[in-house]
């Protein structure tokens, strides 16, 4: 299968990007200023990120669509206000996680937004579970970009005003050159920011003109550090089939609301595990020192038992030292717990932590 | 002092009297992108040519160093170690890994000098 271009690989190519396939796409991984750089510009001002191979994801519908997505999601969706946006998973029978998405109440339906990876799998499920009855479309024709950083209200809001006034999770359909955009106020970097999806036809000029104002294209290595010190998941490490919800210390996601009525797919084993308890847990690890503990890297406790293992880790360049995060055994799953992590045969000291590692505050403003 | 070689595992070697200076090249550094990390064999310590004598990561990945020739490692730089960033800024000199008391000079001969080197690594990384 030939990989795929995003409607901005001219101007990663511009801008000196260099690629990597991912899920079938060509995608820039750093420019030329590298990772470490693109991280902390993102930071403290402002960094955009392609993000046009993950699904955009429209669904049609009225009361009856809600209903039936209820059926799917851990979501109290008929609560949920217009234009609002939660977390959340489509999950199997058994609670594994087919994949992380993000959904928005539009005023025809829902925006969801799934990972590259997983997207087509993803609208065959929801095909089959909503049984064809609404107009689906895994819309090809927009791009979504992503801006970052604490500069990115001012600089958005300069290309298209009144976004600045959106709230944290929330999002509007505006105006750019004449074409609709929908804009979210949410992001995957541990950063005020916005998700923005507008037709490919546009994207190249809106994403010049947010250079011009100042902000900088950010490869997707740094989007992988910036993640990972704000302490959120990345499908496919963190996340898959094997792992739960629960499991993956998520359970903020789900609705207290949906799960006193247990009525979606995967409600028994959430239900079973919120009442008796999980045998492995996500969370945070600190290596002491240096040394970096990557996905695979085998976690043991005092008594060199092996207790877990790492599924996402690197150099995280605003805590300035290696950042982990891995599932244990519940038991050294306590905060401050010391354990071991084995890197190339040797064995090196690490404690469990609290996620995230880098902490700065959203803008939630008033409901 | 004699000129300086290269490795096809993108390693430079400056020989001084039986003391080898090695490193990692400026073309590796920039495949490798922001290195992160570093680790160095331990003083005193017998390496072989071609073995495996510390470790470079990246944001993105690990990878191994290696020796071009045998010997006993007399120092090593701890500077990098403290500081990795360092090995980006100036890896053909401060930023230099370990130096060996050499065993066999001849294992020179098989190193690429500059010239041939750049070659192979335009080569190797089109």
């Amino acid at each position: 299968m030939e990989t795929k271009k995003t409607s901005l690989y001219q101007l990663h190519q511009d801008c000196n990007a260099k690629f990597v396939e991912f899920a079938g796409y060509q995608m820039p991984i750093q420019y030329s200023e590298g990772i470490v750089e693109e991280h902390k510009f993102t930071r403290n001002h402002s960094g955009i990120f392609d993000v046009s191979h993950m699904g955009q994801l429209f669904i049609y519908g009225g009361e009856d669509l809600i209903k039936d997505l209820e059926k799917i999601f851990p979501l109290d969706l008929k609560n949920l206000k217009l234009n609002h946006s939660k977390y959340s998973f489509l999950m199997d029978k058994d609670a594994g996680i087919h994949d992380d998405l993000i959904i928005t109440k539009t005023n025809e339906g829902f925006l969801i937004i799934l990972n590259a990876a997983c997207k087509d799998n993803d609208f065959k499920i929801l095909k089959e579970l909503l049984k064809n009855k609404y107009k689906m479309v895994l819309d090809e024709n927009r791009s979504l970009i992503a801006i970052q950083g604490p500069k990115s209200s001012e600089i958005l809001n300069d290309v298209i005003n009144g976004v600045k006034d959106l709230n944290f999770m929330s999002g509007n359909w505006f105006t750019f050159e004449n074409q609709k955009v929908y804009i979210t106020r949410s992001g995957y970097t541990g950063e005020d920011g916005f998700e923005i999806s507008i037709a490919n036809d546009f994207v190249d000029q809106l994403t010049r003109e947010l250079i011009n104002k100042g902000s900088k294209l950010i490869g997707l290595g740094a989007r992988d550090t910036l993640r990972l010190e704000a302490g959120l998941c990345l499908y496919g490490h963190d996340l898959d089939k094997d792992k739960t919800p629960v499991e993956a210390n998520l359970k903020w996601a789900i609705s207290k609301e949906r799960i006193s009525k247990g009525d979606f797919i995967g409600s028994d084993i959430i239900i079973k595990q919120l009442n008796n308890g999980v045998t492995k847990i996500r969370v945070g690890i600190k290596p002491e020192g240096r040394i970096i503990a990557r996905e695979k890297t085998k976690i043991f406790n005092q008594s060199d038992v092996h207790i877990g293992e790492i599924t996402s880790g690197t150099f995280g360049p605003s805590v300035n030292g290696p950042v982990a995060m891995g599932y244990v055994e519940n038991e050294f799953s306590k905060k401050n717990t010391k354990i071991f992590l084995e890197v190339r045969g040797k064995k090196h000291p690490a404690s469990i932590c609290s996620l995230p590692f880098y902490k700065k505050s959203y803008v939630k403003g008033v409901n | 002092m004699s000129e300086v070689k290269y490795s096809k595992e993108h390693e430079w070697i400056k020989l001084d009297g039986d003391v080898a200076t090695i490193g990692i090249t400026k073309h590796a550094t920039e495949m490798l992108g922001d290195i992160v990390f570093a680790e160095l064999p331990e003083k005193g310590s017998n390496v072989e040519k071609d073995g495996t004598a510390g470790v470079v990561e990246s944001t993105k990945a690990a990878s191994d160093v290696y020796t071009p020739v045998s010997g006993e490692v007399v120092d090593t730089n701890q500077a990098i170690v403290d500081d990795p960033s360092k090995i980006n800024q100036d890896p053909e000199d401060s930023a230099w890994f370990f130096k060996l008391k050499i065993k066999d000079p001849s294992e020179m001969d098989t190193l690429m000098n500059k010239d041939d080197y750049d070659k192979f690594a335009k080569e190797t990384s089109a």
